[in-house]
């Protein structure tokens, strides 16, 4: 499902970010990236989130080659994942409804359709009933939840986490966990962003490790 | 997970129907014309929330509107002051016509059969004939003399025999010609033509209609900078919704359009506004313009913004107001990028 192939990334400011780094993430796999702050998680996902284009090497997504898609293709892509962030991105003056609708609006789904799969996202993260509530009225694990409601209500075939549980104290981030082995079950492709040692050696799943750069273990 | 609150809501009535009929709205979900719907929904709300934005930050909008419905008031005043003296020129255009004053001794019928052989000349759009008696009662009404002229004991005034030349003889050189031509014949006493003095307000009215369409050139120039500015404004106070809108997948026409559809509600509405004062101002305007006019004994009525000229003037208002948004849209979407 997420494929590198020898990806480099170099700024011209600090240099090579990722070396040479090789991983292939399977349908249905759930996976953590680790590693100390600067290693290069967040050029990682950003390359994936087709933010960036990699420097050399290529990155296949649902077997498509990044580094050959045009500009107007990016959003296409975008929409086969979905994002959750360390700080939400919720539109604080949109209610949760229209936050998670987002994804469905801009894709163009039908009023009933939308209404129809919002119920459902918030219904898998227990937030049914919150859909006027506006993000502020809202504790912080119960708005990480709106984010992933946000991210699965497309149902795209991939997830991406970028440090999900950094605000949230144990018992909310195994609840979230707890959510995201769900959607690994259903075929969802889930990577998750994350130094929570604790959380990461409380489960199973497979560890990709970044060092200056390089991926040291997978 | 939070057992409690989840329980609370599976007893909300509104939630269950819509869970049930599931199946049925997923087979609809992918049909042509619910996409279609979808797309005028799209539209439609843009069309709406970006009019709901200007509302809801009234000030803000009321200083921008107002500096740009001046502006467009300005190009719009210009536009109005040619059209009116365009309807001054238009009066004299007619006046190339040359008069011929005939000799004292010709008779009213001699001078009839000139005037029906001049009617005959291919370079001839029209002849009036003006008898003496025509001329006494025309001068007598309009002059403001007619007192003076009663206490003459015969009427001093000529036959006249006004000719206006057709269209294809405009060139100055053809039209002397033509009026040496009538100079010659022995009933004209005086072949006489206003063409200099047309011609010089002619020139005066090309270069001042030329002064009124470069002012508007400039005046557009500035419309599409104000909005292009007012939108780079709004585009940076917006940059988180349109950062997470492209994490989600949202192509840049989306992005766009609620911003064009700012730029077109504040285009429409300068223009509207515009309107309101261009047609303000010439109403003030009005009741002097014309008692100057009726000095000159002119009929001179000030011509108003017509229906064309309303549409077009809130028309091209309203497109200034888009394409000064699209320009700053595509300079500025590349560079809004999340971190």
């Amino acid at each position: 499902m997420i494929k590198f192939d020898n990806v480099s990334k170099r700024y011209p400011e600090t240099g090579d970010v990722l070396r040479n780094v090789s991983l292939h993430l399977q349908r249905g796999e759930i996976a953590f990236l680790t590693g100390h702050s600067g290693a290069g998680k967040s050029t990682l996902l950003r390359l994936i989130a087709a933010m960036e284009r990699c420097s050399r090497g290529r990155i296949l997504l649902d077997g498509q080659d990044l580094s050959r898609i045009k500009e107007n293709q990016l959003p296409f892509i975008r929409r086969k994942m979905g994002f959750i962030y360390q700080d939400y991105k919720l539109l604080q003056d949109r209610t949760v409804f229209d936050n998670v609708a987002l994804p469905l609006v801009i894709a163009g789904f039908g009023h009933h359709e939308i209404v129809r799969r919002v119920r459902a996202a918030l219904d898998k993260v227990s937030l049914t009933g919150k859909e006027k509530k506006y993000p502020l009225a809202l504790s912080g694990g119960e708005q990480q939840r709106v984010g992933i409601a946000r991210a699965v209500v497309n149902k795209p075939p991939i997830i991406i986490a970028d440090e999900p549980t950094g605000n949230l104290d144990p018992e909310l981030s195994a609840e979230i966990m707890f959510l995201f082995g769900q959607f690994q079950k259903v075929g969802v492709t889930v990577l998750i962003a994350s130094h929570d040692i604790s959380l990461i050696s409380q489960l199973n799943h497979r560890v990709l490790k970044l060092e200056h750069g390089q991926l040291v273990s997978s | 997970m939070k057992r409690k609150n989840k329980n609370r809501i599976r007893k909300d009535p509104p939630v269950r129907p819509v869970r049930q009929d599931t199946r049925q709205t997923k087979t609809a979900g992918g049909n042509f014309a619910d996409k279609l719907i979808a797309h005028r929904d799209l539209h439609a709300h843009a069309l709406f929330s970006s009019l709901g934005r200007l509302v809801a930050s009234p000030f803000a909008s009321i200083m921008t509107i107002a500096v740009l419905a001046i502006a467009i008031s300005f190009a719009c005043g210009f536009y109005m002051l040619v059209v009116n003296l365009q309807q001054l020129t238009g009066n004299l255009e007619t006046s190339n016509q040359i008069s011929l004053f005939l000799r004292e001794d010709v008779s009213d019928a001699h001078a009839k059969k000139l005037a029906d052989s001049i009617r005959q000349n291919t370079n001839v759009q029209s002849v009036k004939f003006i008898s003496r008696e025509q001329a006494l009662a025309e001068f007598q009404t309009y002059s403001g003399f007619g007192e003076a002229i009663n206490t003459l004991e015969k009427n001093p005034l000529p036959i006249v025999i006004q000719v206006v030349p057709k269209n294809s003889l405009e060139d100055r050189q053809g039209l002397e010609d033509f009026l040496k031509s009538f100079q010659q014949s022995p009933e004209v006493d005086i072949a006489q033509m206003d063409l200099q003095w047309v011609e010089r307000l002619q020139s005066i009215m090309a270069v001042t209609r030329l002064f009124a369409n470069l002012l508007n050139i400039m005046l557009g120039g500035a419309v599409l900078f104000i909005i292009g500015n007012t939108i780079r404004l709004e585009l940076h106070n917006r940059r988180d919704e349109v950062v997470i809108a492209k994490l989600v997948g949202a192509t840049n026409s989306f992005i766009q359009r609620p911003f064009l559809y700012t730029g077109f509600w504040i285009g429409f509405i300068s223009g509207v506004s515009a309107w309101f004062i261009v047609t303000a101002l010439m109403l003030i305007l009005r009741q002097p313009v014309e008692k100057l006019s009726g000095l000159y004994e002119g009929g001179f009525h000030l011509l108003f913004l017509g229906f064309a000229d309303t549409l077009a003037l809130i028309g091209i208002s309203s497109a200034l107001g888009v394409l000064g948004s699209w320009v700053v849209l595509i300079c500025q979407l590349q560079y809004t990028k999340p971190e």
